[in-house]
């Protein structure tokens, strides 16, 4: 493979959906293992439960050559970040194979196995050594590391004293020093103040300077279009686009995002007298007030009593945090064939990120007709509210209330004074 | 996973693909991730006892105490033989391995999911993570040495020459901890289940050790089956290597090393058979 540093061949990964309520304990497993025969003998009659995989990545497939700067975008769930977790072996690939020359170093979380009780300088030591990196470089290159992160003064104190943008800026410096031939870069790095920003990006500028292969997962298409010189577009675990003209690839991604993602459902065994056929999301409006619009397709397959639907949002590891039921009444009934229906949610100003909706129909609250899992994505890429400087993460929630300050003054009475 | 460094001209090429089934231990590259190892139990050593109010006195009042508790119930009202060794010493030579086996044993069995921001963010030979947790109390085992060596010297019991074996038997100590606690780490990602398990089975695991008894009340023709369980041979080792009570327990020490490295081998391959799927089931 001369001249080519990473070759990766029909890559796919599978996951299953249903993962949230796989079989976790030593009970469950053993009453499957007891009952799968018995099982296997009822279902031959009966509805066949069926397990929800999907393919994160499907079949993808690409070469990236020595010292090149490859960006790799797209939605949010298309892919990337499974696949920068198979290039820097965190999980194994479901099929297919990947070829990597010399050594591999990724950035996927800048801070990875940091502690707060421990200092500065203990953990660049350490952090440096889950990254890989030698003792013996990790002193060779100390102080040059100390003074990137700018925390010289800091550097015998506990990290927990630090500042947010201190931790993330020694963080990133100790990544930063590693020096692979091969560096994965994910996104996390677009966090930090402006300035901070300038000077990570500027880093990677001299590593892909250096020669060495550079691949740059970004949202941030302003940094994709400095850095790269081929951008790669995934979208449903696939390559949509593979071009050294970054401006068209970008384009096809904001294009992209205005389109809303649709599930067809094989109906087969679901077994209730109304089912859903086809249902489709498409985000709409501005952030804060951004509305979801959902269109479904739904078919009785027998006579039944009218119907309501019910959505379920949930967050992208799939807790649901929010139900919108448009209608109390039934209001779906049945009809000679399929029937469309189109409902819009007004969502409330959420956090930039994945959240899938799930939908439920049936004529009463006990009663279930189908359900679909929260598996219909919709991707929010704004934050609602553009004044903020700091990152969004999921320790602060889904959802950014609106807020104001109502009143203000100088607490002048004199036990408030004395501190 | 399915990897291996593939030397072409001077760069290795690293492949990666689906395994199968049972694959290499991969113990080079655990080797040359020896820093890493180092790093985790020095974290360890270092945190244990953050915020605690007496620190590393903790280390000496687990098996302080229960020396205590053993020698009133069971050397003064039980009068259970301690093969004329005062019973207080008796008991704490094998309370000393024994704490450190079951510590080991139960922070091994949880250093997988503990780490799980580590397992799911980088990539490094997993096995790190329960060898570091077994090593890392191995501070706590010298810290408990000193107070039984305190003791000897109180009660007067002098070492003979077979005092020489004594790393032997930490270290198979060590390897049992580790056997098991790679069994139960790997298991504890899919199957919460397990730290339930580990206090039972160290409760369990005591009363088939002969730590408040002797081994000398097990029939001498059950006595090779007995130290199957490798604890056995850890104690019965202790006691011979540092009281000079009965003769060497040679055939005890062969069973309980066999069965440990039975334990410490299945372990490892489980473990590294478990592997590519902890990242995506932690």
């Amino acid at each position: 493979m001369s001249g080519i540093a990473i070759r990766v061949h029909d890559l796919s990964k599978q996951y299953r959906i249903g993962a949230l309520e796989r079989a976790r304990s030593f009970r469950e497993v053993l009453n499957n293992a007891f009952t799968a025969p018995f099982r296997a003998l009822r279902r031959k009659g009966r509805k066949q439960r069926t397990v929800d995989t999907f393919w994160a990545l499907n079949a993808v497939s690409f070469e990236v050559k020595h010292g090149e700067v490859l960006g790799i975008i797209g939605r949010n769930g298309a892919g990337k970040s499974t696949l920068l977790k198979i290039l820097s072996r965190i999980t194994e690939p479901t099929r297919g194979r990947v070829e990597i020359k010399g050594r591999i170093g990724s950035l996927l979380e800048v801070g990875t196995g940091f502690h707060p009780e421990l200092t500065g300088r203990e953990n660049i030591f350490l952090n440096g050594a889950i990254l890989g990196m030698r003792k013996m470089d990790i002193a060779r290159r100390f102080d040059e590391i100390v003074a990137f992160a700018e925390v010289e003064k800091f550097i015998d104190t506990p990290v927990k004293r630090y500042s947010s943008g201190m931790y993330l800026r020694l963080a990133f410096a100790v990544a930063a020093h590693l020096e692979p031939d091969n560096l994965i870069v994910d996104e996390v790095l677009a966090v930090g103040d402006a300035a901070f920003q300038k000077k990570c990006l500027g880093k990677i500028g001299d590593v892909s300077r250096e020669g060495r292969t550079v691949l740059f997962v970004s949202h941030n298409m302003a940094a994709v279009r400095a850095l790269c010189k081929r951008v790669i577009l995934l979208e449903c675990g696939a390559v949509m686009r593979d071009s050294t003209d970054v401006s068209e690839a970008i384009a096809s991604y904001t294009d992209l995002l205005s389109v809303g993602y649709r599930q067809r459902r094989d109906t087969r065994g679901v077994g209730g007298p109304m089912v859903f056929r086809e249902i489709e999301c498409v985000v709409k409006g501005e952030q804060p007030a951004l509305r979801l619009e959902i269109r479904a397709t739904v078919e009785s397959v027998s006579p039944h009593q009218g119907a309501l639907l019910a959505l379920d949002i949930a967050d992208a590891s799939g807790v649901v945090f929010m139900q919108a039921v448009p209608s109390q009444e039934p209001w779906l009934f049945p009809v000679g064939g399929p029937q469309q229906c189109t409902v819009e949610v007004e969502l409330p100003p959420l956090v930039p990120g994945t959240y899938r909706v799930g939908a439920w129909l049936g004529p009463h609250f006990t009663r279930t007709y189908d359900e679909v899992p929260p598996t219909i994505q919709f991707h929010v890429d704004a934050s609602p509210d553009p004044t903020r400087t700091f990152p969004h993460c999921p320790e602060h929630g889904a959802i950014v209330p609106r807020s104001r300050v109502v009143h203000h003054e100088l607490a002048v009475a004199g036990s408030r004074r004395q501190r | 996973m399915g990897m291996n460094q593939r030397g072409t001209a001077d760069v290795p090429v690293l492949v990666i693909q689906p395994s199968q089934g049972w694959t290499a231990l991969k113990l080079r590259e655990l080797w040359e991730y020896r820093e890493l190892v180092y790093f985790l139990v020095w974290r360890e050593v270092k945190l244990r006892y953050k915020q605690t109010m007496v620190g590393a006195a903790w280390a000496l009042i687990q098996p302080l105490f229960t020396m205590l508790v053993f020698t009133i119930f069971f050397g003064k009202l039980g009068k259970l033989p301690s093969d004329g060794v005062p019973y207080p010493v008796f008991s704490l030579t094998a309370l000393v391995p024994w704490t450190f086996f079951t510590n080991g044993l139960s922070q091994s069995s949880n250093s997988l999911v503990g780490n799980a921001n580590l397992i799911t963010k980088v990539y490094f030979p997993r096995l790190a993570v329960p060898i570091a947790a077994v090593l890392s109390g191995v501070i706590d085992f010298a810290i408990a040495f000193a107070l039984l060596v305190a003791m000897m010297a109180w009660y007067g019991v002098t070492p003979s020459a077979a005092l020489l074996w004594l790393p032997g038997f930490l270290l198979l100590a060590l390897v049992t901890a580790l056997g098991v606690g790679l069994w139960l780490s790997a298991l504890n990602v899919e199957y919460r289940d397990v730290r339930f398990v580990v206090p039972f089975l160290t409760q369990f695991w005591m009363l088939a050790t002969p730590i408040a008894y002797s081994t000398s009340i097990v029939p001498e023709q059950w006595r090779t089956l007995y130290a199957l369980n490798p604890m056995v041979g850890v104690v019965e080792g202790f006691r011979w290597a540092l009281l000079g009570s009965g003769r060497a327990p040679g055939a005890m020490v062969v069973a309980s090393a066999a069965a440990a490295l039975g334990l410490l081998l299945t372990g490892a391959f489980y473990f590294r058979r478990m592997e590519k799927t902890f990242a995506d089931l932690i």
